[in-house]
């Protein structure tokens, strides 16, 4: 409960502003906490009078010994014989708050035929690979890959437990960080960890990146995160590095499932995975149909990048919906975003908005993707899109 | 058939607008509405019912005010429409909102297919979806884009993945999360709008789900806000001037370390 200190409280109205979820309302001079109220806690930090604070109910995880838990994990998501390049990212994370905390950094690798990759997760920086090898898990399966995850960190207890902010991930981590009983923060972009309780200091984009907010999970572990790809570096990869690889067997019976998968289908459109390369060129509705989308694939292809969509772009037909970024699409975060005839809607700024570099190109000059936009070019993309391809392409001889 | 959908409201996100001067959020006069990939999942469980039978029961955890969108659920082809709320439910986070959630399902019975929203756009994690499915032991698939085939036994669909999409087949009882490719939903039709005015709206609280204090609300979270912040500005910005060749070329002088 969010409680109000009458006494203490002046009612200057700076909590009100401060609830990002309109839960406060100042009455005769105090706070009054409404129902919508989430205890996030935001606005006890900003009252300078002191007024608020968060009673909470005696909880019922005091018990677990965090001591017994130890060492960083990372799910090493393999499909289609390769490794997910988010992997190595996190490997790289990973490494840094192992070494803050002294203890060691290890990928857990599940699969079938994976033994071969466990050098590169080696030379990326973990000091263990557990390897999981078998047929059953030749294919994702939600169930027997979040039961393998599961039996695994049961068994050597991990404090922390980091994945992909990938389909596979974000389908399957929630699944054992529940019967963990452990708390998970999706889509982080920043780690931190405290090294002398070990706690793991995660801070995420809420409201679509309007506001950011930093999590802990005081009382339980493993701490589980997922990142989403291209927000962490991986390391240069060292294949002098040396490390251990523990070939773990599973009970056969924790490897039956109901899923059954008939058939898995690479879409030809869709192998350059928008959330995991560093340029972006995007086309909105002012890209005006599918001929317009060819400049804009152009100047995609001359800066070695790959193609997005408004949900606009992608409702009129122009485009399939794994392109699409914002609130019902993806969420990106390249280095550089150009989006050209895009209006820049909230509903598509979430989705982009934490880019490194944001370029609009829109005839437009008030449209509200300059708000946002690091470059902005005000002009008609059918002419400004087709002439910046081809003086890169220049500029490259 | 017995279907479910769990439905959220939330924030509508066109209201909710970054002041660029302060870069604080904006929040005067912000509307709530149903989550949009709910609706998605709404509209599939009503099309699977006109096909097979049943009824559709739409749950929603949230204040009292979180049963209007189970009325609009109502209007858009739900059979009925259930609110669970309590005080004691403030500052649930996704492990404790599945638990919530799994703790009423059972209070109100037994269902061949739950279907939920990929996510919600106010908190974008994603995780309740699974975390149901696991509490209540069911076979799930997220982020279904298709659905090719269902009967009482089992359920064949397409799981949109990074690189394409997957066909899988559950048995019944099953868990979906769904995206918006799945279908177009419908708008509320005059004698749903009717009904919906009329119906009730169960409320279910805290005791009525037998649920455990120690599991719900704040103290059921494991996890804990503690710091929330604007993000940084973006520094450096910069509007171009002149013909369509001279802002190009002001872009690339700019954009030199991306090129």
């Amino acid at each position: 409960m969010l409680k109000v200190d009458s006494e203490k409280c002046i009612g200057c109205g700076v909590c009100e502003d401060q609830c990002a979820f309109g839960a406060i309302t100042v009455e005769d001079g105090c706070a009054v906490v409404g129902d919508t109220c989430t205890l996030c806690g935001s606005c006890v930090d900003a009252c300078e009078a002191g007024a608020l604070r968060i009673e909470e109910a005696e909880s019922g995880r005091g018990t677990v010994d965090l001591s017994q838990w130890q060492g960083i994990w990372v799910f090493a998501e393999f499909r289609h014989g390769v490794v997910a390049p988010v992997t190595h990212e996190l490997l790289g994370v990973g490494r840094r708050l192992a070494d803050q905390r002294g203890v060691p950094l290890s990928a857990v690798l599940p699969g079938s035929g994976v033994r071969g990759e466990c050098d590169a997760l080696i030379a990326a920086g973990a000091d263990t690979v557990y390897l999981v090898d078998d047929p059953a898990l030749a294919r994702y399966r939600e169930d027997v890959y979040g039961r393998v995850l599961e039996d695994l960190i049961r068994c050597y207890r991990p404090e922390v437990v980091l994945a992909g902010a990938t389909a596979i991930g974000r389908s399957v981590i929630p699944q054992v960080a529940t019967r963990l009983g452990a708390g998970l923060t999706a889509d982080c972009t920043g780690l931190d960890i405290r090294p002398e309780d070990g706690t793991l200091l995660q801070t995420r984009p809420a409201f679509g990146g309007n506001i950011m907010a930093t999590i802990e999970c005081p009382d339980t572990r493993p701490q589980m995160a997922t990142v989403r790809p291209k927000v962490m570096a991986p390391l240069e990869p060292d294949p002098a590095r040396t490390g251990q690889v523990v070939e773990v067997e599973i009970d056969a019976g924790l490897l039956e499932s109901r899923v059954e998968v008939l058939e898995t289908v690479v879409s030809e459109a869709e192998q350059v995975n928008i959330q995991e390369v560093e340029v972006l060129v995007a086309g909105g509705r002012g890209v005006e149909g599918e001929k317009g989308f060819a400049l804009i694939r152009e100047l995609a292809e001359e800066l070695g990048g790959a193609v997005a969509a408004s949900r606009a772009a992608v409702d009129s037909g122009w485009i399939s919906y794994p392109h699409q970024v914002g609130q019902t699409g993806k969420t990106v975060c390249p280095k550089l975003y150009i989006a050209c005839g895009i209006s820049g809607a909230v509903q598509h700024a979430v989705g982009m908005q934490s880019a490194e570099v944001v370029v609009a190109i829109n005839r437009d000059a008030d449209a509200p993707i300059f708000d946002i936009a690091t470059y902005g070019l005000v002009g008609d993309l059918f002419e400004v899109v087709p002439l910046l391809a081809k003086k890169i392409q220049e500029r490259k001889k | 058939m017995e279907l479910l959908v769990c439905i959220k409201q939330v924030p509508d996100a066109k209201d909710v607008r970054l002041d660029p001067k302060t870069n604080t959020l904006a929040r005067d006069g912000v509307e709530s509405i149903m989550n949009p990939f709910d609706r998605h999942a709404l509209e599939e469980a009503v099309r699977i019912r006109e096909e097979q039978g049943g009824t559709v029961t739409a749950l929603s955890m949230g204040p009292p005010q979180a049963e209007e969108v189970l009325r609009e659920a109502i209007a858009c082809g739900a059979d009925r429409g259930v609110l669970v709320s309590d005080r004691a439910f403030a500052g649930a986070d996704t492990w404790a909102t599945s638990y919530t959630l799994a703790r009423a399902i059972e209070t109100l019975g037994s269902f061949d297919l739950i279907l939920c929203g990929k996510q919600a756009i106010d908190g974008d994690t994603a995780q309740v979806g699974p975390g149901l499915a696991s509490r209540m032991n069911l076979p799930y698939v997220t982020c279904v884009q298709k659905r090719r085939q269902v009967d009482d036994t089992g359920i064949e669909v397409e799981r949109m993945m990074d690189d394409g999409y997957d066909v899988v087949r559950l048995p019944l009882p099953a868990l979906l999360t769904v995206v918006k490719d799945i279908n177009e939903p419908r708008v509320p039709s005059l004698k749903g709008k009717m009904k919906a005015r009329k119906a009730e709206i169960p409320v279910l609280s805290a005791a009525d789900i037998g649920a455990e204090k120690e599991c719900i609300g704040l103290a059921g979270s494991p996890t804990r806000v503690v710091n929330v912040f604007s993000p940084e500005p973006r520094g450096d910005r910069k509007i171009f001037t002149g013909t369509a060749e001279e802002q190009v070329d002001q872009l690339i002088e700019h954009l030199r370390d991306y090129l």
